[in-house]
């Protein structure tokens, strides 16, 4: 079972689909990815001036489809002040397109979960390209080499890094560890707000790596949450229902300590229930909740916290005593369980020495 | 002895205080001309409890003035907003999420130039002067009178905001205000820069309103210094307010708490007003309200002002009680028709006011048109409030302590004498004016609020210099350095920022030192 199975299945993206697909987004952060307020008025600004944006179910596209993906990378603190232009998001896919003699057919989402929901929307509106209704994890993880293409064998380069002064890079590296590490240094040279296009697929390679109507899935929920608000029924039953999986843990927050070790949103938080506590474990996104001292759910399955009253997604930024919230468990995509994908983005990757805990359903 | 006065839409209040004394305090109606009002007030004042004119050591006033013009739309300047940040941020031009109606209603215009920083300091791009003298004759041209000026990352790096203000202000004279958001906000380019605009707006507003403020007081043969609330209760002097007149946008919740806290003796506690349809909760941490972390709608623009956290429930006077076995209260109420609709007043409707006044908890209208209401009935509907007023409170605590209630306004008759899992409700009395007493016990603050470099080893440097910084700003300010206490600190890092970039705010607040004028905070 997948977080895709209830996905709508759109066949286009409108500015009025905008703030359900943010709010979405943030749900599919599991915490972390980033305020996708700014992505989605870029979104905004793109979509007024070239018009919707048609969808493309990965199924349906061509074997030999040109599809090349784009993103943010850097803080997304940064990138609420140094907002990016529109042209950029579009001059990363050409700069590498142009690069490697290619001519794409497709943008791709990399990460659903958080603001890159949006700038392949972005991308898209600008090079009046269709959009794949899919991305590369169903969910938010921090880092490039993090997406199922890499356990297809895919390169994550060449790749593409652009800033808004016009400074543009390929890069080639060994490994899609190799591309993280240098983009990340090179991103925080350009001012820790990049654009990146890289992970370029072929139809054929787009079906197998990408997780399947997740941008769909995104104005799902958030339209879900909508008509839920509306109607005065529970918004979190309604994001259950959208989304699959199961509530985990409701109650109030008792205690969040964080950690500066890192310079990362490290910490835990205590979260106060009739059924006892549920302790969080977050790193930008939430990545174990445990109850007795023993995990009860762990990455790569998605922990989402959300407002008790109001669904709304609540970020490990916002996290404080007090807030009434509603832990949810959703199964992250099925090829995330793969031994190979546990060494990727399991917890002991995220320095937590447990075996991961799957979510019953 | 000191003059405290808050004007309201409705009503102005006026209080004279001798440290936290009340000596005297008067209610009398806002009138549209700010002059009349003051002296108005000031009349009824003098009348109520005589005082000496010299013996007064300083005034402060609260105004709802400037929030209000923003939500009306009414006398706003024509505002140009310039944004040094190309060829960073052009997609989101200024303005880009404001109604459209406020964006008419200041004229507003747009203008991106070169400049603008990296989140360490690094420009983006050089600051095009010949582009932003264009610009100014572009905004003369088309009347703009006042002028916003954003730099991104300006919080980080001023000196593009302060060089595009010395040439935009040789274009354009000396009469054309200039507001710069380094001044005015935090890191969040749009949400600063709003804000920024909107100060700007209202800056020829503000010129005219402080000046009747300052003749209606002098008029009154009182030559103390004049003061305005800010929205994190603390003081500006009038030069301050002329320019930064944003700044008074929530001083009204933030007095009115700050009021009922010192009437109730309290530094540490939660203000639950609750008026005719809606129980507001606010939490008060050292005798300063809590801030709310999130951005700020104000009249449908997005900013990131201080204000204060306060959250509402639908529990009022006039709230309407259902049902038998479990009554529901609210959220539906009659509002300001309690009076002919509620069965005390003869009406045919059960309110919450009812069911206070049949169990003897308040002595209003007819109570003997509650004789027939099932006791447990009343009883069940009183414990539904003291139910969901407690889980409202509850929500604001920043931790498990237990937390004093301070009940105000014409609904707290509602409230028991202690709410389930929180503690005593403290009813102070002359909570009618807690506005008013707020203004006048305001103190005088200094603020830090900046991403900081952590090298390993350094963080308690860096703590101490960022406490230091506060504290320095609170002396600029006019505090007195002697009773200067740091009420606020926060530290939090920021995700993939290089070299354990951290965010520390910090707040620094002091007595007002009377003997001398005080400068502008910043």
């Amino acid at each position: 079972m997948t977080a895709t199975i209830t996905g709508a299945g759109l066949t286009e993206v409108t500015v009025d689909d905008l703030v359900d697909l943010a709010r979405g987004a943030a749900v599919l952060g599991t915490g972390g990815g980033g305020d996708p307020y700014v992505g989605r008025l870029l979104a905004e600004a793109a979509l007024r001036e070239h018009g919707p944006v048609r969808l493309v179910a990965p199924d349906d596209l061509p074997t030999d489809a040109c599809v090349v993906p784009v993103a943010m990378m850097g803080a997304p603190t940064v990138m609420v002040e140094k907002t990016p232009s529109t042209e950029l998001v579009g001059h990363a896919v050409t700069a590498l397109a142009e690069h490697l003699g290619i001519t794409p057919t497709h943008v791709a989402c990399i990460e659903a979960g958080g603001v890159n929901s949006t700038f392949p929307l972005v991308a898209a509106a600008q090079l009046g390209l269709p959009l794949v209704d899919g991305d590369g994890m169903g969910r938010a993880f921090p880092e490039l080499q993090m997406v199922l293409a890499t356990l297809d064998g895919i390169a994550c380069t060449p790749m593409s890094i652009s800033d808004e002064k016009g400074n543009t890079g390929v890069l080639r590296t060994v490994d899609n560890r190799w591309a993280e590490s240098l983009a990340r240094s090179m991103t925080v040279t350009m001012g820790c707000s990049a654009i990146i296009s890289n992970y370029v697929m072929t139809g054929a390679q787009a079906k197998s790596a990408l997780v399947h109507g997740t941008l769909s899935l995104c104005v799902a929920i958030g339209r879900a949450v909508s008509a839920a608000r509306s109607a005065h029924t529970d918004p979190v039953a309604a994001v259950v229902g959208a989304i699959g999986g199961a509530v985990l843990h409701t109650g109030k927050v008792v205690d969040v300590i964080r950690r500066t070790t890192t310079g990362f949103a490290r910490g835990e938080a205590v979260v106060a229930g009739a059924d006892g506590d549920l302790v969080l474990h977050f790193q930008n996104e939430h990545l174990m909740a445990m109850r007795d001292g023993a995990p009860v759910v762990t990455t790569p399955d998605l922990i989402i916290v959300l407002d008790q009253d109001t669904g709304e997604p609540v970020t490990t930024e916002a996290l404080r005593f007090g807030h009434r919230v509603c832990v949810l468990a959703a199964p992250a995509d099925e090829r995330w369980h793969s031994p190979e994908a546990i060494e990727l983005v399991g917890p002991r990757y995220f320095g937590y020495d447990t075996d991961p805990v799957r979510v019953m359903t | 002895m000191r003059i405290g006065i808050d004007v309201g839409g409705t009503n102005t209040d006026a209080v004279l205080m001798d440290g936290e004394r009340l000596l005297g305090a008067v209610k009398s109606a806002t009138t549209s001309d700010v002059t009349s009002g003051i002296v108005t007030a000031l009349d009824a004042l003098q009348a109520a409890q005589p005082f000496a004119p010299a013996e007064v050591a300083a005034v402060m006033i609260g105004t709802t003035h400037f929030i209000n013009a923003l939500v009306e739309a009414d006398r706003l300047a024509p505002t140009a907003a310039l944004r040094l940040g190309l060829p960073a941020t052009a997609s989101l031009p200024p303005m880009v999420d404001w109604p459209q109606r406020l964006v008419g209603a200041i004229k507003g215009r747009a203008y991106l130039a070169h400049g603008g920083h990296e989140f360490d300091g690094r420009p983006i791009s050089a600051l095009d002067e010949a582009e932003l003298r264009r610009h100014a004759g572009d905004m003369a041209a088309n009347g703009v009178r006042s002028v916003a000026i954003s730099s991104v990352f300006s919080p980080v790096n001023t000196e593009f905001e302060l060089r595009a203000a010395e040439i935009v202000a040789a274009e354009l004279g000396a009469d054309v205000p200039i507001s710069l958001s380094h001044e005015i906000g935090r890191v969040g380019l749009l949400e600063r820069e709003n804000a920024t605009i909107i100060n700007a707006a209202l800056r020829e507003l503000a010129a005219g309103i402080v000046d009747g403020l300052a003749a209606s007081i002098a008029g009154h043969g009182i030559t103390a210094p004049l003061y305005l609330s800010q929205n994190d209760g603390t003081l500006m002097d009038v030069g301050f307010a002329r320019r930064y007149p944003v700044a008074t946008f929530a001083s009204g919740p933030t007095n009115s708490m700050r009021g009922a806290a010192v009437l109730s003796g309290l530094g540490t506690c939660a203000v639950v007003d609750i008026g005719g349809t809606t129980t507001d909760v606010g939490v008060l941490n050292g005798g300063f309200p809590r801030e709310a972390t999130v951005e700020v709608s104000v009249a449908g623009i997005r900013t990131n002002f201080r204000m204060p956290d306060v959250l509402s429930v639908g529990i009022g006077g006039g709230s309407l009680v259902r049902g038998l076995e479990d009554p529901t209260v609210g959220p539906d109420s009659v509002g300001y028709r309690l009076t002919e609709k509620a069965l005390v007043f003869g009406g045919g409707l059960l309110t919450a006011t009812d069911v206070a006044v049949a169990a003897g908890r308040a002595d209003i209208g007819d109570r003997s048109r509650t004789a027939a209401l099932p006791r447990e009935l009343v009883a069940a509907a009183l414990e539904r409030i003291a139910a969901d007023v407690a889980d409202v409170v509850d929500r604001m605590r920043v931790s498990a302590d237990p937390l004093p209630v301070v009940g105000v306004g014409g609904g707290s008759v509602l409230l028991p004498d202690e709410l389930p899992g929180i503690g005593k409700v403290h009813r102070p009395e002359n909570f009618a004016v807690a506005n008013a007493i707020g203004a006048a016990i305001a103190q005088v603050g200094g603020e830090v609020d900046r991403v900081f470099a952590i090298e390993p080893g350094r963080r308690d440097a860096v703590v101490d210099e960022a406490r230091q910084e506060a504290v320095d700003r609170a002396v600029v300010a006019g505090a007195d350095p002697s009773t200067i206490e740091i009420v606020d600190f926060d530290e939090v890092p920021i995700p993939y920022l290089p070299g354990n970039a951290t965010r520390i705010r910090c707040k620094a607040v002091g007595d007002l030192r009377i003997d001398s004028p005080v400068g502008s905070g910043s």
